[in-house]
């Protein structure tokens, strides 16, 4: 037995209604987290199961299935790098795909020395400097926000979107893997 | 017939009659009983004014089992025969037990489990093998009767509370004892978030939340954002093993170096006085929260006379390592949350070991604040759950409250290796689902065995198992060419369900279910039969009577949808649904549950549309009711 593929969301209310129609949002990068926040908070207090608990089994399968896509929905726009990931998708271009390689060579670069930092500091076993580090790369990830904001929503540019949303997914990972070091230094 | 005794919602003649719906906190050391009263939550006594039920089991030699203070008083007496703390062996194994030695139960573990060394352990007792679900639902059927007792009627159901921290197997366990003691499980609600309910509603608390509950045997940590009577949760951590237990412990374990010097006959304790000294451990731990010292003075079995002296400082030593382990998971649960120290608007003490002042200063120290002590910290849980049952039974369409929790532990899959791929990860909020593809790598293979898994490490042997699956019924197909989409669902429980797929062909696959841990559904029925000593009629009786429950909660829900709602409806769906209640109705006096239950399912099947169109509109207006201004007032 073997694994492949990725994750697939269950879509459910409508088919082919994206996330953003399903919180009534605008379709592009730069998002409103409030509007987003509350029309989250709207879908859930009208479809959470707490609401179900005396219905009939049809409802409670319904409002699971519609819950369960909020959750979903909410999770993929609240955050820049899988929101950018998921409108690359509505328009057909999945930028995790194993083909997507090309990275710039001067990112390249960079990503290595994050690499050999993290790894320096986790063998060093130092707290203050991967949190340190966790901070540059939060920087490096607002950088990259900004730039997306400009390719998705002024200049439509998808081909550029997608480098710079490889490049953010990247730096997600590398946040998660100091978390990761410094939890296994703590415990 | 305990089971016959739960009324569903919405099967009383007056639909908008107030339901007894009831909050139970079953805690390691005291449980309790609480419901909303007159728009009040409060904690139901019993027949002495006492709101505390110790969470002890003793099961007597005239056959009687007795629940509470009669059976703690009993612990140093009969300690084999009287349980205490037994949430700590819920879902677990005999390996996950490490200080067997002092625990004065006698360990059996259960061998009807396809790894025996894996199953959930039982307890030998002189009322025989027991499991710890079995006994939890001893204390839950003396709650329920207290209940009962004070509300004067049927429960509709219960909330019963567990740790943010527990697992699937031990949810699932908490479920299931729930289910032994006749109660209908409306939520299980993770205690913090109980805490948080409580304490918010009371206090009008907005902004971001910290619940620390350290109780007898469960540490757990939550954050979350208060927000217009949403409590959403935004991480949780713990350590289902870490509680004031432990700091009797270490207390016990200093007692035993002290004595050990001039004790005669230098033997190990046996079991009286193994539980009398663990007692006088916790009076003393007990003690020590409003004063400088404590005095321990008892008699063991061989003659020898205990009397030691035990300060605070000496306490605080013994014990800081315990108060240490808490500060990991609050770290963890901070960095998950993404927050900073100065978010933190609030940091709430619950359960009874946060009254000891160094785990209080220890608490400050991390969050640079004074904790919140201004509510009882034993009965906040309870309070808190008794509101949210009131609110799921239907009392209050209360619009405001509304629970968002997550799952605490990440959900994996074994892959090659011997390695976890995780598929839900922590802190995902309930209710979540992912699906996963597999393929064969065999040809013609027809069958697959899945390995689910729970926890954070990446090796499956430091993760605990959950289950295992074999998937049969997949069509022959050259190897890698089948496609069996997997798919984990979370309910609003906190509980796993796992469904397969084969998706080329369109085949669902059988799914065999061997939980690692926990009662399969024929021990249970097996347990419910032995207890209320039914035969095969007894059980066809009881699963006829459940169908018809079924069948009349069906048709009332539909008829309160239909009367709401039936302008969604075409003339023709309107039509049909009504042919399936009258068709219904009919198979109510047949003594056939499964032509009932057949047609139960028909009615269910075909108002599937006219959910999914009420789920629109529902939604629709929820969104259509949001404006401008309310989106800014954030």
């Amino acid at each position: 037995m073997w694994l492949w593929g990725k994750f697939y969301c269950l879509s459910v209310r409508q088919v082919n209604e994206s996330y953003f129609e399903l919180f009534a949002l605008k379709q592009a990068f730069t998002i409103d987290s409030a509007a987003l926040e509350s029309q989250y908070r709207h879908i859930q207090s009208a479809a959470h199961p707490d609401r179900f608990v005396t219905a009939s089994s049809a409802e409670k399968l319904k409002s699971m299935q519609l819950a369960t896509l909020a959750n979903e929905a909410y999770q993929t726009l609240k955050k820049p790098a899988s929101r950018a990931k998921y409108l690359l998708l509505l328009q057909g271009v999945d930028a995790t795909e194993e083909t997507n390689t090309s990275m710039p060579a001067d990112f390249l670069m960079q990503q290595m020395e994050w690499r050999e930092a993290l790894e320096d500091l986790k063998a060093a076993k130092d707290v203050d400097g991967l949190d340190a580090l966790a901070k540059e790369m939060r920087q490096a990830a607002t950088v990259l926000t900004t730039e997306l904001t400009r390719l998705f929503d002024a200049e439509n540019d998808l081909i550029g979107a997608t480098a710079t949303t490889r490049k953010l997914i990247f730096i997600d990972k590398v946040c998660e893997d100091i978390h990761k070091a410094i939890t296994q230094i703590e415990d | 017939m305990a089971l016959l005794q739960i009324s569903e919602p919405g099967m009383s003649a007056a639909p908008h009659q107030h339901k007894l719906a009831i909050g139970i906190d079953l805690g390691t050391t005291n449980s309790l009983v609480a419901t909303v009263r007159s728009g009040m939550s409060t904690v139901l006594q019993d027949e002495h004014g006492r709101s505390l039920l110790p969470s002890v089991v003793r099961y007597c030699d005239s056959g009687e089992i007795i629940v509470g203070h009669q059976a703690q008083a009993k612990q140093s007496e009969d300690p084999i025969n009287t349980i205490v703390s037994v949430k700590r062996f819920m879902g677990r194994g005999i390996k996950d037990i490490t200080d067997k030695a002092h625990i004065p139960y006698h360990f059996v573990s259960n061998h009807t489990a396809e790894h025996a060394a894996d199953g959930m352990l039982q307890l030998d007792t002189r009322a025989g093998l027991k499991t710890p679900v079995e006994i939890s639902a001893e204390i839950l059927k003396t709650l329920k009767s207290r209940a009962e007792k004070a509300l004067g009627g049927e429960l509709t159901g219960a909330v019963i509370t567990v740790p943010a921290y527990f697992d699937d197997a031990q949810r699932q366990a908490t479920k299931d004892a729930a289910r032994l003691a006749g109660l209908h499980v409306l939520r299980l609600l993770n205690e913090p978030t109980a805490a948080a309910v409580a304490y918010g509603l009371d206090n009008a608390a907005e902004g971001i939340y910290v619940i620390y509950d350290l109780g007898g045997g469960t540490f757990d940590v939550s954050i979350l954002h208060l927000s217009k009577g949403v409590f959403e949760v935004l991480a949780t951590n713990g350590d289902s093993a870490l509680g004031g237990d432990d700091f009797d412990h270490r207390i016990y374990c200093w007692i035993l170096d002290q004595i050990r010097e001039d004790n005669p006959n230098k033997q190990p304790l046996n079991e009286e006085d193994t539980r009398l000294l663990l007692t006088k451990a916790r009076q003393a731990k007990e003690w020590l929260t409003d004063n400088d010292d404590v005095q321990i003075i008892c008699k063991l079995s061989n003659g020898y006379a205990v009397d030691v002296v035990l300060t605070a400082d000496i306490f605080v030593t013994l014990t800081q390592t315990l108060v240490n382990k808490t500060l990991s998971p609050m770290r963890k649960a901070m960095r998950d949350a993404d927050l900073d120290l100065a978010a933190i608007n609030g940091v709430v003490m619950v359960g009874g070991a946060t009254r000891m002042p160094h785990v209080r200063h220890a608490v400050q120290d991390f969050f640079q604040q004074e904790p919140l002590t201004n509510l009882d910290p034993d009965k906040v849980v309870a309070l808190g759950a008794a509101i949210q049952a009131n609110v799921l039974a239907g009392n209050r369409s209360d619009e405001d409250l509304l629970l968002l929790d997550v799952t605490p532990l990440s959900l994996g899959l074994e892959t090659m290796g011997g390695l976890v791929e995780k598929i839900i990860p922590r802190n995902s909020t309930l209710p979540v689902a992912r699906a996963q593809d597999f393929t064969t790598f065999k040809d013609g293979q027809t069958a697959m065995s899945i390995h689910v898994l729970q926890g954070e490490r990446d090796l499956v042997s430091a993760c605990r198992s959950l289950a295992r699956f074999e998937l049969r019924g997949i069509p022959p197909m050259t190897a890698g060419a089948a496609r069996i989409r997997v798919t984990f669902q979370v309910d609003a429980d906190g509980l796993l369900s796992v469904s397969a797929r084969e998706e080329t062909k369109g085949i669902e696959a059988s799914i065999t279910v061997k939980p690692s841990y926990g009662l399969s559904e024929d021990e249970i029925t097996n347990i419910l039969k032995s207890s209320f000593g039914t035969a095969e009629e007894d059980k066809q009786a009881r699963a006829l009577a459940e169908a018809k429950i079924d069948a009349m909660s069906l048709i009332s829900a539909i008829n309160i949808a239909l009367e709401q709602d039936s302008h969604l409806l075409s003339a023709a769906e309107k039509k049909d649904i009504q042919s399936q209640i009258t068709a219904l109705n009919q198979q109510l006096n047949t003594e056939d549950s499964r032509a009932l239950h057949d047609a139960t399912s028909a009615l269910n099947d075909a108002t599937a549309n006219f959910a999914a169109k009420r789920m629109d509109a529902s939604v629709s207006r929820a969104l259509a009711g949001k404006n401008i201004d309310e989106v800014n007032f954030k």
